[in-house]
């Protein structure tokens, strides 16, 4: 009976199925509670759950509370590197944005036990409608500091210096194309980047699957080799959670330079 | 591909729960949580720098009273010495002063010892030059018979004697 429905559509772990509440709208758009928008709340409360570990305030901390402050310090010594000391002030945001990102791509693979009961991981870092969203946040954020401190000063950012008088318009132009483009790379990245490692894996599982259906000689020699390669990739999925939510808060950090410091 | 050929219809509930969560996590985690966690750290870092600095100031005390102590002491040493120095100069003054008082004593009794042996040495002198004289006209009254007074027998002595 396997053998006859071990049809795996990769690209199903990506479809958003509505919980509850479909009928809920807001200005006529349908609001329903669906399965990436449980995973968010999820990937929230872990984070809260995680935080409350370093509201002990001790002096001498524990490990719980030694792992909120290497996150936290994380954060803060990236945007001191890049941005000085006005990288003070976008921790909460940063912050917010690297924890919620790392805690969606991780819970995003967690395989077992809940794949048993029934409940599959989603991940929602793998939708640009998620990814763009958080993109244009921070786009919002490099625009709104960029023109509140500098004003229309802030578009000598598209003319670097040393630029002949002669290159300026064009200069200009590639500069504000290169600039508009960063939005759809900062969010484009994450989602290509969290699709593509759970497709791979939805595909060599369906190779063990298949290869054990066709009989014990192909499982040995197809699925076995699938196997280990799906864990080794498993592993490698984890360390892309963790780079790509680095590489978000990064870019972010060094784009807000950009509109806080010009050049 | 869900992502797109489910857009238009999630898309606004995708947009609404995300920004409802985010939001949520913003002020609660970002604004709530984060800047208290650091404060704690930079409360520790402040607190480590303190002890750090407490404790170079503590040494730092040490040296300068370890400093005075070594100076005290050198000064109490050299004082120390002057009064060893002193006490050895007033000690040998002292006893050159006894030395000559005692070398005066034995000089003084030489000379004593001296006259006495001259005055003795003179005394026997002339007893022998008054023997010699008695001698003399004993032996003159003798071989020649004649008679010579006391004071030509001296007189002849004592040239006789100043001949050797």
């Amino acid at each position: 009976m396997a053998a006859d429905t071990a049809k795996v559509d990769p690209m199903h772990q990506f479809a958003i199925e509505p919980l509850f509440g479909s009928d809920w709208t807001i200005a006529g758009y349908n609001i329903a509670f669906t399965n990436s928008a449980l995973w968010m709340l999820i990937a929230g409360i872990c984070l809260w759950i995680f935080m409350i570990g370093g509201m002990k305030r001790a002096v001498v901390p524990g490990r719980w509370q030694m792992a909120v402050e290497t996150m936290t310090g994380f954060i803060d010594d990236l945007l001191e590197a890049n941005m000085g000391k006005e990288g003070r002030k976008y921790v909460p945001y940063v912050f917010t944005l690297f924890m919620f990102i790392l805690f969606a791509n991780l819970l995003g693979l967690i395989p077992l036990p809940l794949a048993m009961a029934g409940l599959h991981a989603f991940t929602f870092t793998s939708h640009f409608t998620v990814t763009g969203v958080l993109a244009i946040m921070t786009f919002a954020i490099v625009l709104t500091v960029g023109f509140w401190k500098h004003g229309l000063h802030f578009f000598s950012l598209f003319v670097p210096h040393g630029t002949p008088t002669l290159m300026i318009p064009l200069i200009f132009v590639i500069e504000l194309i290169s600039f508009l483009f960063r939005p759809f790379s900062l969010g484009l990245r994450l989602f290509v980047a969290m699709m593509s490692g759970h497709v791979l894996l939805e595909v060599l599982s369906s190779f063990v699957i298949d290869a054990a259906n066709a009989g014990p000689a192909y499982g040995v020699l197809i699925g076995g080799p699938s196997f280990i390669l799906m864990i080794a990739i498993c592993a490698l999925e984890l360390l892309v959670a963790g780079i790509q939510a680095y590489v978000f808060a990064l870019l972010t950090s060094l784009y807000i330079n950009d509109a806080e410091h010009l050049h | 591909m869900p992502q797109i050929a489910q857009m238009s219809e999630t898309f606004a509930s995708q947009l609404f729960w995300l920004l409802l969560v985010f939001g949520i996590l913003f002020f609660v985690i970002g604004k709530g949580m984060v800047p208290k966690v650091m404060d704690t750290v930079g409360l520790r870092d402040k607190q480590i720098a303190d002890d750090l600095a407490a404790a170079q100031a503590a040494r730092d005390a040490a040296d300068a009273e370890e400093e005075a102590w070594r100076a005290r002491e050198n000064a109490n040493r050299a004082s120390a010495q002057a009064l060893v120095g002193e006490a050895k100069a007033k000690a040998q003054a002292s006893t050159e002063a006894r030395l000559a008082e005692v070398q005066a004593g034995i000089d003084a009794r030489m000379a004593q010892a001296e006259a006495r042996i001259a005055t003795a040495r003179d005394a026997a002198a002339g007893e022998i030059e008054a023997v010699a004289a008695d001698a003399a006209k004993d032996i003159v009254s003798r071989f020649a018979g004649v008679n010579v007074d006391q004071n030509a027998a001296l007189g002849a002595v004592k040239k006789a004697m100043a001949h050797g």
